[in-house]
C-alpha cells in the first residue's frame, strides 16, 4: 500500500504574527516558515505504518510556493520515500488544494490518504473533507488513533465529549489531531540522504485545476489585547466575582 | 517568500527583524536549515527542561550522548562510512549555536566528542583505530575526551611532562591532564604525550577506559560549566598498542587541528548563548515595569541591547564566514583565533549586561541569564584564552612573536 501525505507550509507555531498594515493579510517577509505541525504528525503516522509493514510507500505533496520543496525536503528527511511538489504561487484555498490533491491521488492510488486536520496559518479544517468529498472516499477526521486492518482502516476520533471509532473501507481519507502521535527529529544523516530522494514538479495546469480564489478576504485584525486582571481580596469577593461579573457559577 | 523580490515593497518599507538583523537566515542552504532546525527542536524540548536541574546539582547525565547521537549531532563533518553526517563545518556551527542557546556545558560535551575525538581519530589514526572506535562515537554509545592540558602546562602545551616510552609492541604512558572535559565518564582518551622514540617530539595516542594504570577522577566544585563533568586524567605507566598512535602527526599540530575545529564551533555556541540573553534580558525588560514604566524604554536599557545586538550580529556574520572559508579549504587558524576571541570575550559581556538588566532577579537559575554568565567565564578561557588568541593574532599582525 501506498500513503500519501499532504504538507503545508506554514508560519513557524512560535512566531509572533504580525497583520500586515493595510490589513490585508499577515506579513511573511523574513518570517520562519516550518511544516504545519498537524502534517507532521500526519507524515510521522504514515511513517510508523510503514515501519510496522501496513505501508511499502510514503509520498508527500505540497501545493504552495517553490519554497514549498523546504518542507518537502523536511518529510523527506524524516523517513518518506518521494515527493511533489504542486508549484502554485499566492494563496491557494482548501478547493483549489482538494482538487488538485484529487489529481495527484488518481495518479499516485494511495490506499490511504493521511492530511493534518487543519493548517495552523488559516486554520480552515476543510481539505481533508473536501478531498474524501471528490474523491467519493470514506473519512475519519480528528484521529487519536489510526489502525491498519486488511482492506480496512479503524479510526479512533476526537469528538466532543469523548472518542468515536469508525471503520473506514479503504482507500479512505484520514487527518490527524494532536495526540495521535510525537512526531521524530529528522536526523542528520537523514537529512543528508533527504538530498538524493526524489522530488517531482508540478503546475496545478497538470492537473487541470483554476486555482483563482473564490474568497474575498475584506479585513486581517489582530486579536484584541488582555486586558489587566484585578486583585480580589479574599475567596468571598472572588466567589462574588465569578457569580456576578464572569457569570460562570 | 525571503528572498522573493516584491515590488510593492521599496526598500525604506522593508521591516527590521531584531532577531536576525543582516537576514543571517538567506545565507543557509536548505539543508543547513533543516539541520538547525533539528538541532534547535531538540535542544529546546529535550534539552532546555533539564538544564538548571543539571547546573544545580552538577550532574552529566551521560543518555544525553545517546540522545545526540542518534540524531547525528556527534561528528557532524565525518564521513558517513564512518558514522558521521558529512555536512559542512557551517551546519557544525550551527548545531554548536543551537545547543549552546541552552547551555555551554552541553555544548562542550559535543564539541569535545565531534572536534576533539572524533576529528583526530579521522584525520590521524590508522584505519583500525577509526572502525574500532567512530561509529561507536557517533552513535553515542562511547563518549571520548581529550588530554593535552596539564596541571604545569595549559596556554604553553609544548611544556607538557606526560611521556611516552616505547615498549614491545607499542607504548607506556605516564603523566596526568587537568581541565579534561568528559574524562570521568569517558570510554576513549585522545591523549597527547612527548614520546623519546620519536626525539620528544609530541605524539598522540588513543587510550582505553579499563586499560591498567588509567583512571579519571571527577574535578569537583566548578562554578561554571556545571552540567558537563570535568576530570584529570591520571596515566601510571599504561601501557597502549602501537597501532594506537597516530601515525603521522606530530609536534603541537597534532592537537592544534583539533583545537582550531573546536574553537570554530565554540565562535558560533558562544553567540547561541549570546543570543538567549539578549532574548531574555528584551522580554524581561519589556515586562518589568519601574518608575511607571517598562525597563525596556529607559535609555541606559535601550543601550545595552543595543550593543548586544550589534555584537551578535557581527560575531555571527564573522562565523559564518569563516566557516565558509573552512569549507572551501582556505581557513587560517588566526581566522579562527579573531572569532573565537572576539565572539566568547562578547558574549560574556552580553551575558553580564543582561544579568544586570534582571536586577535581583538576575541571581536566580529560572532567569538563565547568570547560568550563561558563569558558563561563558570557561568558554572565554578555555581552548585558547582570550589574551593568547590576542598573541596569535598580535604575531599574525606584527611578525613577531610576543609569547616569551
Amino acid at each position: 500500500m501506498k500513503i500519501l501525505v499532504p504538507v503545508k507550509r506554514v508560519i513557524d507555531y512560535n512566531v509572533k504574527v504580525r497583520v500586515k498594515p493595510d490589513g490585508s493579510g499577515v506579513d511573511l517577509s523574513n518570517v520562519k516558515m516550518s511544516m504545519n505541525p498537524f502534517d507532521e504528525i500526519a507524515v510521522e503516522e504514515a511513517l510508523r505504518l510503514k515501519e510496522k509493514g501496513a505501508a511499502e510507500e510514503v509520498v508527500v505533496v505540497s501545493v504552495g510556493p517553490q519554497q514549498a520543496q523546504e518542507t518537502l525536503r523536511t518529510a523527506l528527511a524524516m523517513g518518506a520515500d518521494r515527493a511533489i511538489l504542486v508549484k502554485v504561487d499566492g494563496v491557494v484555498e482548501p478547493l483549489a488544494v482538494a482538487k488538485i490533491l484529487k489529481g495527484v491521488a488518481d495518479e499516485e492510488q494511495p490506499g490511504l490518504v493521511i492530511a493534518g486536520k487543519q493548517a495552523i496559518d488559516d486554520d480552515c479544517n476543510q481539505t481533508g473533507q473536501m478531498l474524501a468529498a471528490l474523491l467519493g472516499w470514506g473519512q475519519g477526521t480528528f484521529a487519536s488513533k489510526v489502525e491498519v486492518g486488511s482492506g480496512t482502516v479503524d479510526v479512533k476520533r476526537e469528538v466532543d465529549g469523548g472518542l468515536q471509532t469508525v471503520k473506514l473501507k479503504m482507500p479512505a481519507v484520514v487527518t490527524t489531531d494532536l495526540r495521535l502521535n510525537e512526531p521524530r527529529y529528522a536526523s542528520l544523516p537523514n537529512i543528508m540522504k533527504a538530498k538524493k530522494k526524489p522530488l517531482d514538479e508540478k503546475s496545478a495546469g497538470d492537473y487541470g485545476v483554476d486555482v483563482t480564489p473564490r474568497l474575498e478576504v475584506v479585513k486581517t485584525a489582530e486579536p484584541a489585547g488582555r486586558k489587566a486582571g484585578v486583585k480580589v481580596a479574599d475567596v468571598a469577593e472572588l466567589v462574588s466575582k465569578l457569580k456576578n461579573e464572569a457569570g460562570v457559577l | 517568500m525571503a528572498s522573493a523580490p516584491n515590488k510593492s515593497h521599496a526598500s525604506s518599507d522593508n521591516r527590521f527583524n531584531w532577531e536576525d538583523p543582516f537576514l543571517l537566515e538567506d545565507l543557509l542552504s536548505e539543508e543547513e536549515r533543516l539541520i538547525r532546525d533539528t538541532a534547535r527542536d531538540y535542544a529546546q524540548d529535550k534539552l532546555l527542561p533539564r538544564v538548571n536541574q543539571a547546573f544545580m546539582d552538577e550532574e552529566t547525565d551521560r543518555g544525553i550522548f545517546s540522545e545526540m547521537g542518534s540524531l547525528g549531532l556527534l561528528g557532524v563533518t565525518i564521513p558517513e562510512s564512518y558514522g558521521g553526517a558529512e555536512a559542512s563545518y557551517v551546519s557544525y556551527g550551527l548545531v554548536a549555536r543551537e545547543v549552546e542557546r541552552v547551555d555551554s556545558g552541553y555544548r562542550s560535551m559535543m564539541s569535545v566528542q565531534s572536534s576533539l575525538v572524533m576529528f583526530p581519530i579521522h584525520a590521524f589514526g590508522t584505519e583500525a583505530v577509526r572502525k574500532k572506535f567512530l561509529p561507536k562515537l557517533a552513535t553515542g554509545e562511547m563518549v571520548g575526551c581529550f588530554g593535552l592540558t596539564e596541571p604545569d602546562a595549559g596556554s604553553d602545551p609544548g611544556s607538557m611532562k606526560t611521556r611516552a616510552e616505547k615498549i614491545d609492541g607499542g607504548y607506556r604512558l605516564s603523566g596526568s591532564k587537568m581541565w579534561i572535559s568528559n574524562a570521568p565518564i569517558a570510554d576513549v582518551f585522545v591523549v597527547w604525550a612527548k614520546s623519546e622514540a620519536h626525539g620528544g617530539q609530541i605524539r598522540g595516542f588513543v587510550l582505553e577506559k579499563g586499560m591498567k594504570g588509567l583512571s579519571a577522577p571527577k574535578i569537583g566544585g566548578k562554578l561554571s560549566l556545571r552540567a558537563s563533568i570535568t576530570g584529570e586524567v591520571v596515566m601510571d605507566g599504561v601501557e597502549v598498542p602501537e597501532e594506537n598512535l597516530f601515525p603521522e602527526v606530530s609536534g603541537l599540530r597534532g592537537p592544534f587541528e583539533c583545537l582550531n575545529r573546536a574553537r570554530y564551533g565554540i565562535s558560533w555556541g558562544v553567540m547561541g548563548a549570546a543570543e538567549d540573553c539578549l532574548r531574555r534580558a528584551r522580554s524581561y525588560a519589556l515586562d518589568r515595569k519601574q518608575f511607571n514604566k517598562p525597563l525596556a524604554q529607559t535609555q541606559l536599557v535601550q543601550k545595552k541591547l543595543a550593543d548586544m545586538e550589534t555584537e551578535i550580529t557581527l560575531g555571527l556574520h564573522g562565523s559564518l564566514r569563516v566557516g565558509r572559508l573552512l569549507d572551501e579549504g582556505r581557513m587560517a587558524p588566526e581566522m579562527i583565533s579573531l572569532v573565537k576571541r572576539n565572539n566568547c570575550g562578547k558574549a560574556l559581556d552580553i551575558a553580564r549586561a543582561a544579568r544586570d538588566i534582571h536586577g535581583g532577579n538576575g541571581i536566580q537559575i529560572e532567569y538563565h541569564v547568570m547560568r550563561h554568565a558563569m558558563n561563558l567565564e570557561t568558554v572565554n578561557t578555555y581552548e585558547g584564552t582570550h589574551d593568547v588568541h590576542a598573541l596569535i593574532l598580535g604575531r599574525a599582525i606584527t611578525g613577531l612573536q610576543a609569547f616569551m
